[in-house]
């Protein structure tokens, strides 16, 4: 008699191996070029790197502005996402369009369009230098466009977050007395925080691979994926490669939390 | 108390038109109708959570019609319960204690006795996921009685429970009206939850309210030929009546009704149509001979339909009485009634 262990019944037919064939190739596609770069440098030259002041300064400065970016956008894209989760408008559809922009925009013209607008030329830019915003080559400016490129992560995670929370636990805590603002604290949030967070977290790691439109916005102060692209430029692959190690090494923590946060909930004792 | 004069609401597709509903202080009130009739709209519209386009809504006396949801003291238990997944049993139902400024030292003895009720003193702490459907269906109760509503709304709160579990919310329904005296309005599309829990009931079709009365009159007659369907009655004829008798597809029976002749309909619950191989003799009662359409088993019993010429006659027989009778499709048969069992519309 088959025992419940055994092989199955059914043998995988040629579709099956197919299929597993042709995922595999995908696989090595994305595993290949970053093993090859992550075993590339000596761990000598990844030392040396470490200690290079330059390349610390530029990680840090991607770290903190993509988090300032992702805290903006927990701030203001919050309020959004329940919108758009809650409530039907005509237009709905052009609003969620429009969230989605920064994700088909290609990268330069994102900064030049951040330029454009805050440059002396515009009524906005003259305004903002009046009262001593810089955007060209200034963090500030490097989280306004970290916060561009990032918000349709947060908005879209968030929202799906707040769609899944049933509508009638909203409706059971305002009949028992709650307001929308009680009911948004102490029901919705606590069953989308997982959501939130791992928008939070989406948004972060967009924007700490952001170049195309940090070059044109701030070349200085330099975030990590300029100075990897300007040791490229002037020393070449060797010197470029332990810059873009420590970079992977922080985008990898940052998608673990990821992972990490958005795995179901362990069973309740 | 609930007033309802005139509500209108709108979604895209459908109208519940003009409701007008007087439920007294203290009542068990049922609101029939299938789904889709607008019941449960009308439900929500009482609870504030969907806007009306016309009418009033008064609580207690108090118009609410604009009042928001949290400011109308009602409470209301939904058929998934709706329990906060992340709060165990107990914050489950101390949860709308802090938005009436009651501290829970204050709330203690109520919530007790509310606990004590719906025998839920060992769930405390335990976390709502992990709950029965009757389980949670009677913490759902016992949340929304925590802050002393003026009146409770149940949208088919035993609609998604297992038989056995049924029974247990059903009786905890009713012994919980009886201890604490509050106002009841259940949805339900079951006549049956109606007739064991609800002192009155409307009945609601297409967004209409069709007739309002005393659950078992309402049971008994009829007003529509809609309402006699949806309450159950199969037989349903378009019927003239004149002459201390009625008139339908060619047959007639004896029936007195006050007034000049009229067109109506007549109906008749397939309970009360008896079938037989001789018609009953001196009984009153009244009797034709037809052929057997169709025989369905229905488990403990048998529809069994009869044609009488062109009248369909449809009655419930029971496997034992069937087999006595030895009844085959195409078997010549009496189908008999009482004419006070009658209904005339």
């Amino acid at each position: 008699m088959p025992s419940a262990a055994s092989a199955p019944v059914v043998s995988r037919g040629l579709f099956h191996w197919l299929m597993l064939a042709s995922g595999l190739v995908i696989l090595a596609f994305i595993v290949l070029p970053l093993y090859q770069m992550v075993t590339a440098p000596s761990p000598a030259m990844m030392w040396k790197t470490l200690q290079d002041k330059e390349v610390m300064a530029s990680i840090w400065l991607s770290v903190w502005t993509s988090s300032a970016a992702a805290g903006i956008a927990f701030v203001f894209g919050t309020p959004l996402a329940y919108l758009l989760a809650r409530t039907t408008f005509p237009g709905k559809r052009l609003v969620e369009s429009i969230i989605d922009l920064p994700i088909m925009i290609p990268h330069p013209v994102v900064g030049i369009a951040m330029l454009t607008l805050a440059g002396r030329n515009h009524a906005m830019g003259r305004a903002l230098q009046e009262m001593g915003v810089r955007i060209m080559g200034t963090e500030t400016g490097i989280v306004a466009v970290l916060l561009f490129v990032g918000l349709p992560f947060y908005v879209n995670t968030a929202k799906a977050g707040f769609e899944a929370v049933p509508r009638r636990l909203e409706n059971v805590s305002r009949s028992l007395g709650a307001g929308r603002g009680a009911t948004f604290v102490r029901v919705t949030t606590p069953l989308a925080w997982r959501h939130m967070l791992a928008g939070i977290i989406m948004c972060a790691a967009r924007a700490v691979s952001e170049f195309g439109a940090i070059v044109i916005v701030a070349y200085h102060p330099m975030i990590a994926p300029v100075l990897m692209y300007e040791r490229f430029t002037a020393y070449g692959l060797a010197y470029s490669q332990p810059v873009a190690v420590w970079l992977i090494v922080v985008c990898l923590v940052l998608f673990l939390l990821l992972r990490l946060v958005s795995l179901p909930r362990e069973k309740a004792s | 108390m609930i007033e309802l004069d005139g509500v209108r609401i709108e979604v895209p597709g459908f109208a519940v038109a003009d409701a007008c509903l007087r439920i007294e202080r203290g009542e068990f009130f049922c609101l029939l109708g299938h789904t889709g009739s607008g019941k449960s709209l009308l439900l929500e519209a009482i609870a504030g959570l969907m806007p009306t386009a016309a009418g009033r809504i008064l609580l207690e006396g108090r118009d609410v019609t604009r009042l928001p949801p949290e400011r109308r003291g009602i409470g209301i238990v939904y058929q998934d319960s709706a329990l906060f997944p992340h709060l165990n049993v107990q914050r489950n139902i101390r949860y709308g204690l802090r938005h009436h400024g009651q501290s829970l030292a204050q709330a203690r003895p109520r919530l007790d006795r509310i606990m004590d009720l719906l025998d839920l003193k060992r769930l405390g702490r335990r976390s709502v996921t992990h709950l029965s459907g009757g389980e949670r269906q009677r913490v759902a109760l016992a949340r929304a009685l925590a802050v002393q509503p003026s009146v409770l709304l149940l949208d088919e709160p035993l609609t998604a429970l297992d038989p056995n579990f049924r029974e247990e919310v059903r009786r905890a329904l009713k012994d919980l009206h009886r201890e604490m005296g509050l106002t009841f309005l259940m949805v339900t599309h079951d006549f049956a939850e109606a007739l064991y829990l609800a002192g009155r009931v409307a009945v609601i079709q297409g967004g209409c309210i069709r007739q309002v009365g005393a659950t078992e009159e309402v049971f008994r007659h009829p007003a529509t030929p809609e309402v006699a369907a949806f309450l159950g009655m199969r037989n349903i004829f378009a019927a003239r009546f004149a002459n201390g008798s009625a008139r339908f597809q060619g047959l007639e029976c004896p029936l007195t009704l006050d007034g000049p002749a009229r067109d109506g309909f007549l109906a008749l619950r397939p309970e009360d149509v008896a079938v037989s191989r001789t018609p009953p003799a001196g009984n009153g009662w009244t009797a034709y001979t037809g052929r057997v359409d169709q025989l369905l088993n229905l488990g403990f019993q048998f529809e069994v339909t009869v044609l009488v010429g062109k009248a369909v006659f449809t009655s419930f027989v029971t496997q034992r009485d069937l087999l006595d009778m030895g009844l085959r499709e195409g078997d010549e048969v009496s189908v008999a009634f009482d004419p006070v069992r009658a209904h005339a519309m």
